[in-house]
């Protein structure tokens, strides 16, 4: 058995090494002070899928990610851990999309990729946390999802079976393939990269990072197809442009504050009716929400 | 954290002019580029090349390697039905560089290895060194493949080379339990069995790294009733076929991940690599030699690290109203310890370049004849790496020591409990002077390059090179250094008597490792003064100062005297 296996990837900021230059002075993210890596809970999920290609071998991992250009980044840094290949949506029609607009991008992507038995992304990107696009994107596609996976079990012929890591326990569950499965941050790190894979994919490029950039080695992309990256733009993917991008976010964003953590005790609910009513109702008094 | 682009001397060294030959003769015009798909293109591809996967080493060192370093030292392996099984964090450490693929760096392409040259691959140990002192002989230990490479045969090359660069451990079994220094004692018997064809292993092997690994070198002695080196040959043994068993692993001060063994054959079948008898007059002389330039790479990697450990905690110890570091006193220390360490770096890469041409050279000898001018290039450079293995394994080993030391001391009374690194680090350090050839018999070995003037021409090549204005001062001290250095040759082998000779030789040796060490320093502040100008500067007014004290030794002393350190032996 082989599988064809999606990962899900973004490049984020590295917001877990944020220095005081992190924020500009209107208060959103200074992109610049920040390197830009490899999601981390999108490693974990690179990882589970290498381990299937381990357990079954001829099995094919291609990365998709939405993003600027420079987004190339994170395809090449999958395949030097092992993935076979990498797509990057990218359009300028895309820009300032929220997660809806994000899981249709993506979820007309993996339509055009056609063939495929599983998607497999992290759980949330650092950068925003909202743990919506892997569920989104399944929704869309009409495929089950399995939300905090720590490990993929097993897997046999259209079936799959997931540890899932919750507050309080694990849980085991099955699904029917194909399905979304999102992965925590809890599963087993990514493998290092492979100084033999970098060596033969470091001059992988997308067409327009070959047109812009002043290239050394122009001959070598006729003779190894493998170092072209394949870039999709809204009309490759038949995507309603009306659905992409700022058009296709009904979430805006209203203000921007600088907020200070303060560690307070926590709370512990039961399941009761009474103490969630009450709860709500504290929080909407000290406006929290609403 | 990434322990190789935090230290910007590595990439320093790794672009030194040299390379461009180097990476020429390493890679024959390029040629691989056709068969291998990650075979560099050129020149420029190749060192990019070698940059990048530096990264992955200096990340796997940063995040996986260091932090499990305490663990493993607590941890340590343990040895249970002959068999050994390594602390946790040792297998993490291993299945990160297998997956990495930085098993058999150096080996040839067609054997799945990356082709790197030594300056790299050294680099890499360097790296490890600095994380985990005691993991590098595990990962370091994948040069035993070196030997197989150049001395076994084509079969041999192709069963047990590619299982390497998959991610095989290896050992040399060589010293026993009445043959250590002294290997010409070796008395594990192999005995060729007529019937079957092959030969079987007899014996006890003892302190033995990693002697519980997948392939074994092993020194033995193939022909009967011989007493000398001339009777050992050199096997290889594969775990697979059995016959080897751990009887027990010693309980060591440092390097505690690393498991040193004691081995058990019992008609071990093995295989006999190159010609009989020369086992250790020609394979494990090879091997030392490589050998040594890793434990220099490991002694770099354990300063780099009590530079590190002291400067920070200098930084954060805060008395009498300040940070420690601001006392002349502590500062001292530190500026010593980041000058040893990088005049320990600059004689490492100066021998790696060394071996690097003329192994690479020798190796095109076996595929065609070499022009008159290359076998000159050859002579050249084994000549030098020959003289500057023994050299800079004695002088960066002992600084390596000083350094740990001086680590803890600038930690105080919190650097002797085992809360802080320090602590691990100094015990580490201690077996590098010792194995591979004590510092003594590193002494013995470059002796003979001190007399015959083979560091002396070198000196005088790097006097030739010219240097900027502000540096000049420094390059005057180095010429007094070298006076009082040739007049001291002189002086102790005048008499042409070998015990006074010897008595004095290690002065001499640090003589001229402090004048060698001082030029290479110069010539890395001439390049790139930000990062090294400092060091030469105190180093070279350090080394001045030793070669001053030898000088005064030796002058002020006479032959006679030698009979005060004799010791009365009573029959």
């Amino acid at each position: 058995m082989t599988l064809n296996i999606i990962v899900l990837a973004k490049q984020v900021p590295d917001t877990r090494n944020v220095g005081k230059d992190a924020m500009k002075a209107d208060g959103t993210v200074n992109r610049a002070a920040l390197p830009a890596i490899f999601n981390p809970e999108d490693l974990n999920a690179l990882e589970q899928a290498l381990g299937i290609k381990e357990r079954f071998p001829g099995s094919k991992i291609t990365l998709l990610t939405m993003g600027p250009g420079r987004a190339a980044d994170i395809l090449r840094e999958g395949l030097f851990r092992g993935a076979d290949d990498g797509v990057l949506l990218t359009d300028r029609a895309f820009a300032g999309a929220d997660t809806l607009a994000t899981s249709y991008a993506l979820s007309m992507a993996v339509r055009k990729m056609k063939d495929f038995d599983l998607i497999i992304s992290g759980r949330q990107a650092i950068d925003g946390d909202t743990a919506q696009v892997g569920p989104q994107v399944a929704e869309k596609l009409g495929i089950p999802q399995i939300t905090y996976t720590e490990n993929i079990e097993h897997i046999e012929e259209g079936k799959i079976r997931v540890k899932r890591r919750l507050e309080n326990g694990v849980e085991i569950v099955e699904s029917p393939l194909p399905a979304v499965i999102t992965v925590n941050g809890s599963a087993r790190t990514c493998r290092p990269r492979n100084a033999k894979l970098l060596q033969k994919y470091k001059h992988a490029k997308t067409v327009t990072e070959r047109q812009s950039e002043d290239m050394d080695y122009i001959e070598i992309y006729d003779r190894r197809p493998y170092l072209d990256l394949t870039e999709w733009s809204v009309a490759d993917v038949g995507a309603d442009v009306a659905q992409c991008g700022l058009s296709g976010s009904p979430t805006k964003v209203k203000k921007i504050e600088n907020v200070v953590f303060q560690a307070k005790e926590s709370k512990r609910l039961s399941d009761s009716d009474v103490e969630i009513d009450e709860l709500m109702r504290e929080l909407i008094e000290n406006h929290t929400i609403g | 954290m990434n322990f190789y682009t935090d230290t910007p001397q590595l990439k320093h060294h790794l672009e030194h002019p040299l390379m461009r030959r180097i990476v020429e003769l390493k890679e024959r015009n390029y040629a691989d580029k056709e068969t291998f798909d990650y075979a560099p293109i050129d020149f420029e591809d190749a060192m990019d090349s070698y940059d990048k996967v530096l990264e992955i080493v200096g990340e796997i060192c940063g995040d996986i390697i260091a932090p499990n370093a305490e663990g493993v030292d607590k941890e340590g392996p343990k040895v249970s039905n002959g068999h050994v099984t390594y602390a946790s964090g040792t297998q993490e450490n291993l299945d990160a560089c297998r997956k990495a693929g930085l098993m058999g760096m150096s080996m040839p392409r067609r054997y799945g290895g990356l082709n790197f040259p030594v300056v790299p691959y050294i680099m890499a140990a360097d790296i490890v060194s600095r994380a985990d002192a005691g993991f590098e002989n595990l990962w370091g230990l994948q040069d035993c493949a070196e030997t197989l490479y150049e001395f076994a045969d084509d079969d041999q090359k192709t069963r047990f080379l590619p299982r390497v660069t998959k991610g095989a451990t290896m050992s040399m079994d060589l010293t026993e339990p009445d043959a250590g220094s002294d290997l010409q004692s070796v008395m594990l018997r192999a005995t060729f069995d007529e019937a079957e064809n092959c030969w079987y292993l007899n014996g006890v092997k003892r302190f033995i790294t990693n002697g519980d690994s997948d392939i074994h070198l092993v020194l033995a002695r193939s022909e009967e009733g011989t007493k000398d080196g001339r009777g050992l040959s050199m096997f290889v043994y594969d775990k697979n076929t059995g016959g080897v068993t751990v009887r027990r692993i010693e309980n060591k001060m440092g390097i505690k991940g690393s498991p040193t063994c004691e081995l058990v054959f019992k008609n071990a079948k093995a295989e006999l690599v190159g010609s009989r008898r020369l086992g250790l007059i020609k394979y494990v002389m090879a091997l030392m030699n490589g050998a040594r330039l890793g434990i220099m790479a490991q002694a770099v990697g354990i300063s780099e690290a009590s530079c590190r450990e002291a400067y920070n905690y200098a930084l954060e110890r805060r008395q009498f109203g300040k940070a420690i570091i601001e006392f002349p006193a502590v500062y001292e220390i530190i500026s010593n310890i980041r000058a040893k360490a990088d005049a320990s770096r600059a004689i490492l890469y100066e021998t790696a370049r060394f071996v690097d041409i003329y192994k690479a050279l020798e190796d095109i000898s076996k595929e065609r004849k070499l022009t008159p001018e290359e076998r000159d290039e050859l002579k050249y450079y084994s000549r030098y790496a020959d003289a500057f293995t023994p050299l800079g394994k004695g002088m960066t080993t002992e600084y390596a020591n000083q350094n740990a030391y001086d680590a803890i001391q600038v930690h105080g009374g919190s650097g002797f409990m085992k809360d802080y690194a320090c602590e691990r680090i100094y015990r580490d350090a201690r077996i590098t002077n010792i194995y591979e050839g004590t510092t003594q018999l590193q002494v013995v070995a470059a002796i003979r390059h001190v007399t015959t003037g083979t560091y002396l021409q070198r000196i005088r090549e790097y006097e030739a090179q010219s240097i900027a204005p502000e540096l000049e001062s420094l390059k005057l001290v180095l010429s007094k250094m070298t006076r009082m250095y040739e007049q001291l040759v002189e002086i102790v082998t005048a008499p042409k008597d070998n015990d006074y000779l010897d008595f004095h030789a290690r002065r001499l040796v640090e003589c001229a490792g402090h004048i060698v060490m001082g030029h290479l320093l110069l010539l890395d502040a001439n390049k790139n003064p930000e990062l090294f100008r400092r060091s030469a500067e105190v180093y070279i007014h350090y080394g001045q100062t030793e070669v001053i004290k030898n000088y005064n030794f030796v002058t002020q002393s006479r032959i006679e005297d030698m009979a005060y350190y004799k010791p009365v032996l009573n029959d």
